[in-house]
């Protein structure tokens, strides 16, 4: 199968920006999702991958054939590009089979699968429009008709689902995904939005600066972030990350922070964020601001003094200096 | 109260700006419908007007309707430059174009010395027509003209191009061809500077080859400054004549002759006033009709993004 493997893959433009050093692997027919803040390098990671990029260092390989030095083509891929790359003088159906006929595949075929993806991604009644004519997420969704319809063993998607509105990306999502499980496509998806990384993915890799910060499952970077970086990105909100006792940040996920009676951190309630299921209350404490996620409705006023408490297996502790988790020995109060 | 009032004074004032607003756009635009009008648009009437009128250097000017057009169409030179012409464009038109753009995609490659390329095939651009009559009117030259030298290099006999019927106006096709081609290819740079770079990779992504590129996606995308580019070089070829002054004065026998250079011959040589205003209206016409097809008809089915 074409599991992708990359090794100590590095690149840079006259040594900014890039890459640095990168190795991973993404296990054949899953999805593997690069989230990062912007600029970290996932759009290069893709590129390189797809061969749009020479490597400065290190080796690229797919399905076990090392396609370091090889063309875009011969690589096998189909790939969404962030800024689309339609061809504007071709209609959306040209647009999306554009490939099938490079390739030269019958008139009957191109057809029959052009129906079927215009109607994953909804755009059967556009067919016959230019790209000018269509909206930001509309040409999305052609960019993604045009990776869908090769059916190629290896798919990468650079944000392709970062112009839609919040129900369309909901099902686009979910569909991305069943296409993806259904056809075993070995898929990288690129993508800063963390809970698109936390629905979709099998594996998610975050990257900050050029370099792999961590590399695990969903729930590893959300159960045992390996950084303060990690913490502060996964969750939303994210974990509160305060200053503690010798050189040491400590975090703690609001859901598992609770208002106590005594014995706990003193705090002052600045804001509540009531978001239906539940609010969240922000809180000044002594080491920084703190958010605790409360189920149902809470009637806190701002600037009331409240205790906060959470459970010693909940923590986190993180070096100051490098950011990296300390293991064992914890020692709260 | 106010608002009374003021909705009270409302439509006059609204009125008298629209007024103000008209006046001030006229004023604007005042010093170039003078111009234009002075210098374009009379001249062509009056070119018009006088086409319907016999010369009258015995007497006054006498109105004889269609007669000088009559003349027009048996005039045998007439048919000849309006030949030539025709057989120039056809020969110039769409070799500058191909020319024009196989030098843009060429310099638009990342290669070393781009800049001077771009540079040297835009020079004969920048040089005045003059000037490079003179400069190809020394290749040409028998005998001791460049061409003729490197041919008897290689041991072939001179030729007088300029003098033979046979090779003149292929020998005036190729120096407008190189005048003009480079001017062309300023266009196409600008229009592939345009195609963002990414849909070349996601061609190259679906495994098309730079051919299938080019002929289905470059092209296409080029087909607005492809029809700008014939347009004016079409009205070029009819419009560019200075050369013939320089290296042939139509000859020999006429077989160089343009239809603007027949009509400067007509008009300061025979000083046949009225036919030349004959000729200057069918000029008009027909680069008229040029760009209108441009207008109307192509600009409709070519695609613009
Ligand atoms: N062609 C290039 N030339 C020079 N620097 C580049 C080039 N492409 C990317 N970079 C730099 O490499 C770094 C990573 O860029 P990249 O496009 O991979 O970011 P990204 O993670 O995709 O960000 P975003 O989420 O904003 O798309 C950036 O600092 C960028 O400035
Ligand atoms: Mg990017």
């Amino acid at each position: 199968m074409s599991e992708i493997v990359v090794n100590a893959v590095s690149k840079s433009w006259g040594g900014v920006g890039g890459v640095d050093r990168i190795s991973f692997k993404a296990e054949a027919g899953t999805l593997l999702v690069l989230l990062g803040p912007s600029g970290c390098g996932k759009s290069t990671t893709l590129r390189l991958i797809a061969g749009l990029e020479e490597v400065d260092s290190g080796t690229i390989t797919i399905g076990g054939r090392d396609v370091t030095h090889l063309s875009p083509a011969e690589r096998r891929i189909s790939m969404v590009f962030q800024s689309y790359a339609l061809f504007p003088h071709l209609n959306v159906a040209e647009n999306i089979i554009f490939g099938l006929k490079v390739r030269r595949v019958g008139r009957a075929e191109r057809e029959a699968r052009l129906k079927k993806v215009a109607d994953i991604v909804g755009l059967s009644h556009l067919l016959e429009r230019k790209p000018s004519q269509l909206s930001g997420g509309q040409r999305q969704r052609v960019a993604l008709g045009r990776a869908i319809i090769a059916e190629a063993p290896v798919c990468l998607m650079d944000e392709p689902l970062s112009n839609l509105d919040a129900k369309l990306r909901h099902e686009m999502r979910t569909e991305i995904r069943s296409l993806q499980q259904r056809l075993g496509m070995t898929m990288v998806y690129v993508t800063h939005d963390q809970t698109e990384a936390m629905t979709m993915a099998d594996r998610v890799i975050l990257m900050r600066d050029g370099h792999i910060e961590q590399n695990g499952a969903p729930h590893e970077l959300y159960n045992e972030p390996a950084s303060d970086f990690t913490a502060r990105f996964i969750g939303t909100p994210p974990m509160n990350i305060i200053g503690w006792r010798d050189g040491s940040l400590l975090g703690v996920r609001p859901e598992h922070i609770s208002l106590v009676e005594r014995d706990g951190v003193s705090a002052r309630v600045k804001a509540v964020e009531y978001l239906g299921a539940d609010s969240i209350i922000l809180c000044d404490t002594d080491g920084g601001t703190v958010c605790v996620r409360q189920t149902g409705y809470c009637s806190l006023p701002a600037g009331a003094q409240v205790e906060l408490g959470w459970q010693n297996c909940h923590i986190h502790l993180f070096d100051k200096d490098s950011g990296k988790r300390r293991t064992g020995g914890v020692s709260p109060h | 109260m106010v608002a009374a009032v003021m909705s009270d004074a409302a439509p006059s004032a609204a009125k008298r700006r629209t007024w103000t607003t008209s006046i001030n756009a006229w004023l604007l635009l005042l010093p170039a419908i003078v111009l234009l009008a002075t210098f374009t648009h009379y001249p062509i009437l009056a070119t018009l007007y006088h086409s319907f009128f016999s010369l009258g250097r015995s007497g006054p000017a006498e109105f004889i309707g269609l007669d000088n057009y009559r003349y027009m169409l048996d005039d045998d030179v007439f048919r000849q430059v309006l030949r030539n012409n025709f057989i120039f464009a056809i020969a110039t038109v769409p070799t500058s174009i191909a020319l024009a753009l196989l030098m843009a995609v060429w310099v638009d490659k990342k290669i070393v010395g781009r800049s001077f390329l771009r540079l040297a095939f835009f020079t004969p651009t920048v040089l005045p027509m003059i000037a490079v009559a003179n400069i190809w009117l020394f290749f040409y030259t028998p005998d001791y003209g460049l061409l003729d030298q490197f041919l008897r290099f290689l041991g072939f006999a001179g030729h007088n191009w300029l003098g033979d019927p046979a090779t003149v106006m292929s020998c005036l096709a190729v120096m407008v061809v190189w005048k003009e081609a480079g001017f062309f290819m300023i266009f196409y740079l600008a229009a592939l500077q345009t195609i963002p770079p990414e849909l070349k990779e996601a061609a190259s992504v679906e495994g098309a080859s730079r051919w299938y590129f080019f002929r289905r996606v470059t092209l296409p995308l080029l087909m607005p400054t492809t029809l700008f580019i014939s347009i004016n070089a079409l009205i070029n070829s009819f419009k560019l004549v200075d050369q013939l002054v320089i290296m042939t004065k139509g000859g020999p026998n006429n077989a160089s002759s343009l239809l603007l250079y027949y009509i400067y011959e007509v008009a300061f040589n025979f000083w046949d006033t009225t036919y030349a205003a004959t000729l200057t209206v069918t000029l008009i016409t027909i680069l008229a009709a040029v760009a209108l097809t441009k207008f109307v008809y192509l600009d409709r089915r070519i695609h613009y993004q």
